[in-house]
């Protein structure tokens, strides 16, 4: 099973990002060549500066009314947010493996630090499982691919957490780690992860309409 | 308050017998829906739809921004995302591949359980406009004829006679001249201009005004008047503003509907339009039409009447004699507010006309709509107790303004005035409802 290992941490490392990246850009553009071809409006009333008043009111947190309204959900969401982008970044075991590589590397976090970062993006995918199925709003809009994906994203965290801590069978928990850290960002952007590579422009176009042809704000 | 039985949820109540849904649908087979929706997809579904369908992270921001999951029980059914889950997100993942039981019931939805007032889109993380998605489905409820009875009748009258209440166009010049004497039994030289070239206002409403509150004319005749202002009316069609296809979904007469008003406004070499105190006709003149026609903007200057009031208030061109005496409280119509930011202007307004002002809760932006709009109340009868049941909480928030003081409620829209009136008799709120003009009328020195 470890002949695998190497195939995983070098060629299916390049072919994560390769898709990710790749595959964001052209499902952007795709996006952006149908809004030409058949939303033209799109293009038409979207103004800079008010697409990023909204997008500003969105991104911080409390600044909109529905975020005042839901203060526990916000700062659960937006702690999570910001520990499951910045933790792959800025852990040590990644920082050091691009310096081996390459020889060149930046800033990284302390490791317990990166424990409590990681452990906070478990639980907060725990509190979003058990709003899903006990909200009865949020319960009724689930479907399947809703909870495989909050699966998806816990995976590498926690296969991460438990091959750092060299537990049992920590060698297949670091196997699983790369593949699921992989599949992840395969996955970013053909499901519903695309939301973060969409949101720019959904707010965008809406901060648009409502600041610079309705004259009222969005948030 | 009343809230007699709020238990019995308008939801619930699904498939509401309407004749014209009932006839349309048993007209389709499941290979005509496949082939319509396909089509429609691959013209006019683009990448909002897209994005909107991809960007959803169905996280449930959005449900209690809608007054119709808030007055229901918080049904997550009527969520809006709850909406588009039952509609939209089904036809794109068949594909199209739907069947006529499927059409009559995302008829109902998006005609009668969402009024198009995007007041969701404020709440959602991502902005997705489900008021646009709702519109989709219309538009494919149009192409495939099921949409209820009553709002298609009031389609038919706006391609018969381009106008919105089957008035004919000898019965509009009569009513302007009817109004016109009657005005003159309480200012003699006041005239209702009809046709009068190069005039600086071109003044338009919407066809209910002359079958129904024509007093209103009277009214609007005695504030220009008083203003000196230089306006007129058209005699041709074209001085209805309205617009209840673009609720019905059928975008060509839409585009038909705002092109005669345009063309009557600069037949007349007016110099900019003001328009009555309507919500829905001025979202299709300022925010519909226009583009329809490839216009970006209007192609003339054109005001809501709240902007017109504001103006000759400021610039001193009326005086008010008497401030209106009882407590108001205002009703911020979403299609001027959420959709062209006239909040403050109407304050403004309210402040030099009224003794007392006493705001509802939420306010501006985020007023709660009142379940009329969007086509609902224009979907008649059959569905007039769930779209009431379906706003309790307008019916909430407007007796919290109540044990505050307030006695009336001015609303400067006209579908708003049919929804709170329903709401305030279903509910034995014991409120009044105005227009603007009602108060300025009331309150202005008239000569
Ligand atoms: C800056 C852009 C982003 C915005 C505005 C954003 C916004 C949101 C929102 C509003 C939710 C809803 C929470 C819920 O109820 O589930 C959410 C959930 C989530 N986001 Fe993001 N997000 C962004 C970027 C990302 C990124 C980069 C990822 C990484 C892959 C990500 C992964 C997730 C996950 C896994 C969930 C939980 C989904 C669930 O509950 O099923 N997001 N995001
Ligand atoms: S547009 Fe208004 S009525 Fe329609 S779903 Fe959104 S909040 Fe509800
Ligand atoms: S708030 Fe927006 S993203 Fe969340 S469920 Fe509603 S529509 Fe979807
Ligand atoms: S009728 Fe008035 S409140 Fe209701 S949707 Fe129209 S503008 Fe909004």
């Amino acid at each position: 099973m470890h002949e695998i290992y190497p195939l995983a941490s070098g060629f299916l490392v390049w072919v994560a990002f390769g898709v990710f990246i790749g595959g964001t850009v052209l499902r952007l553009v795709l996006l952006a060549l149908k809004a030409r071809r058949k939303d033209p409006v799109i293009y038409q009333y979207f103004s800079f500066y008010y697409a990023a008043r909204s997008i500003i009111h969105w991104i911080f947190p409390f600044a909109s009314k529905g975020m005042r309204d839901h203060p526990v959900f916000t700062i659960i969401a937006f702690v999570f947010h910001i520990c499951l982008i910045l933790t792959p970044i800025f852990v040590a075991a990644h920082v050091i493996l691009i310096m081996e590589s390459w020889q060149t590397g930046w800033w990284y976090l302390p490791n317990a630090a990166a424990d409590i970062m990681t452990i906070i993006v478990v639980l907060c995918l725990l509190f979003f499982l058990a709003r899903r199925i006990l909200q009865k709003d949020v319960r009724y809009l689930s479907t399947a691919g809703d909870y495989v994906l909050l699966l998806l994203v816990a995976a590498p965290f926690i296969t991460g957490f438990w091959t750092y801590h060299q537990w049992y069978g920590f060698e297949t928990a670091g196997l699983l780690h790369m593949l699921s850290g992989e599949l992840m960002l395969i996955c970013l952007p053909f499901t519903r992860l695309f939301h973060m590579a969409l949101f720019p422009f959904t707010r965008g176009y809406s901060g648009s309409e409502f600041g610079a042809v309705k004259g009222a704000r969005d948030w | 308050m009343n809230t007699k039985n709020n238990t019995e949820t308008g939801a619930d109540q699904k498939q509401i017998h309407d004749v014209a849904i009932e006839e349309g649908a048993r007209r389709l087979t499941r290979e005509k829906i496949h082939s319509v929706l396909s089509e429609l997809i691959r013209t006019e579904g683009g990448a909002r739809l897209s994005a909107y369908s991809n960007a959803c992270v169905h996280c449930g921001m959005c449900s209690e921004a809608c007054h119709h999951y808030l007055s229901n029980d918080r049904d997550p059914k009527l969520s809006p995302a709850g909406k588009v889950k039952q509609t939209i997100a089904v036809i794109m993942a068949r594909k199209g591949k739907v069947g006529p039981d499927f059409m009559k019931k995302a008829c109902e939805i998006a005609f009668t359980e969402c009024n198009l007032c995007r007041r969701c889109m404020m709440y959602c993380p991502f902005g997705i406009d489900v008021a646009y998605l709702m519109l989709f489905i219309r538009r494919a409820c149009h192409k495939l004829g099921v949409v209820p009875q009553y709002i298609q009748d009031t389609a038919h009258s706006h391609s018969a006679t381009m106008n919105q209440m089957w008035v004919r166009d000898d019965e509009w010049i009569d009513t302007l001249q009817w109004q016109e004497e009657e005005a003159r039994d309480e200012i003699p030289n006041i005239r209702i201009p009809i046709e009068k070239e190069g005039a600086d206002i071109f003044y338009s409403v919407i066809g209910p005004e002359p079958k129904f509150r024509a007093q209103l004319i009277y009214q609007m005749a005695v504030i220009m008047h008083a203003s000196g202002a230089d306006w007129t009316m058209s005699a041709t069609p074209g001085w209805d503003n309205s617009d209840m296809c673009m609720y019905t979904g059928d975008m060509e007469m839409t585009a038909r509907l705002k092109k005669v008003h345009f063309e009557a406004a600069t037949r007349l070499k007016t110099k900019r339009i003001v328009m009555g105190e309507c919500g829905h006709a001025f979202r299709s003149v300022y925010d519909v039409g226009n583009r329809l026609l490839g216009w970006k903007m209007p192609p003339l200057p054109m005001v809501h009447a709240i902007e017109f009031y504001y103006e000759i208030l400021q610039q001193g061109h009326i005086e008010i004699e008497n401030k209106f005496e009882q407590p108001v409280t205002f009703h911020d119509p979403c299609n001027i507010v959420r959709g062209r930011g006239l909040h403050e202007t109407a304050r403004y307004v309210v402040d030099k006309t009224c003794k007392t002002f006493i705001e509802l809760e939420p306010n501006r932006e985020h007023n709660f709509c009142c379940g009329a709009g969007g086509g609902v109340i224009n979907c008649g009868p059959p569905f007039k107790n769930k779209r009431v049941k379906s706003n309790r909480i307008k019916a909430e928030q407007l007796a919290s303004a109540k044990s505050k003081g307030a006695e009336v409620v001015i609303a400067p829209c006209h579908n708003c005035h049919g929804g709170l009136e329903d709401i305030i008799n279903h509910y034995e709120l014991g409120m009044e409802i105005k227009f603007l003009a009602d108060i300025l009328y009331e309150c202005m020195k008239k000569e």
